[in-house]
């Protein structure tokens, strides 16, 4: 790492930071509709979006700047194996278009904010609308710590991350005064915020990734030298674990855990509030499915980015922290200026996510844990009132968590969030398509599912952790090292459908339901679903 | 308290008569199904050779993908718009 300050990397750095900064404040006056104290508009942005729009803001919050760091970090730790996240976002896509219309139609019908008050609608159950609520919020909140990383390892890099030796409030601050901005206009302006700031996050991505992957290449010789200097890498023995430190393409023994990886991880994301709160934002169901078949362009920038782990031991970045690799190969390759609006891509890239994350989170405690538990005659003015503090709060608590503890700690919970959001799938999508499974039942599943995989992710060691260690072991009865999450998502369906068996069997009571089949296929506009806007200018349903 | 006992077996538009299962969405299931099979393989695509401008047939051979699946997924749509369209025979929108 260069000594001292890179002046102008950090001045681009803070005119790209200081421009979103205006943006976030003032998109509260964007599309500003007449009643601004609803959780709608606030929380949803008026669930006004258009396809763009949507696009912009899913691929802002689900591309995020842990994404960016971690993805070719692992490529640079271990080869192929981080490549998952490829066929990961491959698989996403088809998958949610057979089950987020849906969502999208019922949710627009009875006006619902998040997933645990679909649930509750439809299974009648205030109960596992909790558990559901609840395990959003737990795996959300280490994933919004992990933006500060991302934004860490940039500051960190451009030397004003600080040293052992710098006060600990001086090292800090640059972080502090990020997350406070942050957490400002979020506060003001809810979701219109990253929306308007996504534009600015994915434009820089998407100029920075082009550069880089024709750029750097052509500094390092082609993809031939790149792939050379990385296979004897990867072919050198490790001290600490007796094996190759990683490989080009995954052995016979990692094809389990690659393909488990994958798929799991596909189950997952949509499980999670802040890809739900993007999702029911948009204007229409038709925004969400044409919306599956452009997303996947950032499928293919992920993929190049991932290559940059390559370029990174081919160009000699030697870091001990791989979340370092990529700023640091950026900070080596590219002239200063350039350096800087790559930083402020990665920086960025953590506040958009960041502050839809905190959204969800709060919508997800103002609606299934404030007005179900402690207050169920809130006003909607109450509602977005605690929505807006809890967003608050929620961010103060990330930021407390990354500057307490260490990062690992951070890092080993969001593996657990990945395992357990996905509990959630049953009775999200399951009960998106049928009303078979029975409400008591899918709180079974789901606490085995969340014991299950709590307790198999704190068995995985590593040779630096005890626990946590990893997110693959061996699933039971197969034998082969597998994803856990996919492994307690299996056994959660299989005990669901078991005792909905025997539930059904012993005539437990069923929760009323308030959807009726017809709901999950209306659009905006058809009779009975309610107009929140006046209709756009662009782009009328089934318009193309 | 009545227990809603229906339940809505076919996922998709219960709104018109036509049978459930018909050619166009088979081919629609096919779509989005075949992303999966060629995903989940990994054998299938777990080797070097051959290389396509220095990269691993493993890396180049999923980014194809990635494509692949975006013109599956567009099939997919273009077709069940379609399908819905010819369902509704233009009473609405």
């Amino acid at each position: 790492m260069k000594d001292g300050v890179n002046g102008v990397a950090l001045a681009v750095f803070i005119f790209f930071f200081l421009a979103v900064t205006v943006m976030g404040f003032l998109a509260s006056r964007w599309r500003k509709a007449a009643n601004e104290n609803s959780l709608d508009e606030w929380g949803l942005g008026g669930r006004s979006f258009g396809t763009w729009v949507t696009w912009f803001l899913l691929g802002g919050d689900l591309y995020t700047a842990y994404t960016f760091v971690a993805v070719p970090a692992a490529i640079y730790a271990a080869g192929a194996a981080g490549f998952f996240a490829v066929p990961y976002t491959i698989l996403v896509y088809p998958l949610i278009f057979t089950f987020l219309p849906r969502l999208w139609s019922v949710s627009h019908k009875h006006g619902y904010v998040t997933t645990s008050d679909f649930v509750r609608g439809r299974f009648g159950s205030r109960g596992l609308s909790l558990a559901v609520a609840v395990t959003g919020i737990l795996a959300t909140m280490p994933y919004i710590a992990l933006q500060l990383v991302g934004i860490q390892a940039v500051l960190d890099v451009m030397g004003v991350g600080g040293g052992e030796t710098t006060h600990w409030f001086v090292k800090d601050l640059p972080l502090l005064i990020a997350f406070g901005v942050l957490a400002a206009y979020t506060y003001s302006s809810g979701l219109r915020a990253p929306a308007l700031i996504a534009f600015v996050k994915d434009t820089l991505i998407y100029i920075v990734i082009a550069v880089a992957i024709i750029y750097i290449p052509i500094k390092l010789g082609g993809f031939d030298e790149i792939f050379a200097s990385a296979g004897e890498k990867f072919a050198q023995i490790n001290p600490a674990t007796d094996k190759p430190n990683g490989a080009l393409v995954p052995g016979e023994l990692g094809q389990w855990g690659y393909a488990t990886l994958a798929l799991g991880s596909a189950l997952a994301l949509f499980m999670y509030p802040h890809s739900i709160t993007a999702t029911l934002s948009s204007r229409s169901r038709e925004v969400i499915r044409r919306n599956t078949t452009i997303l996947p362009l950032y499928s293919l920038m992920l993929g190049l980015l991932a290559l940059l782990g390559f370029m990174a031991i081919a160009a000699g970045v030697n870091v001990k922290n791989g979340q370092l690799a990529i700023p640091q190969l950026f900070e080596n390759m590219f002239p200063d200026w350039f350096a800087g609006v790559a930083f402020a891509a990665i920086g960025i890239g953590a506040l958009v996510p960041a502050a839809i994350m905190s959204i969800a989170a709060a919508n997800l405690f103002t609606r299934n844990i404030y007005k179900d538990f402690l207050k169920p005659d809130a006003t909607p003015a109450q509602e977005t009132k605690v929505s807006k503090l809890v967003s608050l709060l929620v961010k103060v608590g990330a930021l407390a968590f990354v500057l307490t503890m260490d990062k690992t700690v951070a890092i080993n919970f969001q593996l657990l969030g990945g395992i357990w959001i996905l509990q959630t799938f049953p009775a999200l999508v399951g009960g998106l398509f049928t009303r078979w499974f029975h409400r008591w039942a899918l709180i079974g599943g789901w606490a085995v599912g969340m014991i299950y995989g709590t307790a198999a992710a704190y068995g995985v060691a590593s040779p630096t952790q005890k626990h946590f260690g990893g997110s693959s072991a061996e699933i039971p009865g197969i034998g082969e090292i597998g994803y856990i999450g996919l492994t307690a998502f299996v056994l959660n369906v299989v005990v669901t459908v078991v005792l909905t068996f025997v539930l059904r069997a012993a005539k437990a009571p069923d929760g009323i339901d308030e959807t009726s089949p017809s709901d999950y296929t209306a659009d905006a506009g058809d009779p009975g679903v309610k107009v929140e806007l006046p209709p756009a200018t662009a782009g009328a349903p089934g318009g193309h | 308290m009545s227990a809603v006992p229906e339940v809505p077996e076919a996922p998709e538009a219960p709104e018109a008569k036509a049978p459930v299962v018909t050619p166009v969405r088979v081919i629609i299931a096919l779509c989005l199904a075949a992303p999966f099979v060629a995903m989940l393989w990994v054998g299938s695509y777990a080797k070097l050779e051959p290389t396509f401008i220095g990269m691993p047939f493993f890396y180049w051979y999923q980014m194809l993908w990635v494509l692949i699946s975006t013109a599956l997924t567009m099939i997919a749509y273009v077709l069940w718009q379609r399908d819905q369209r010819a369902r509704k025979g233009g009473a609405s929108r």
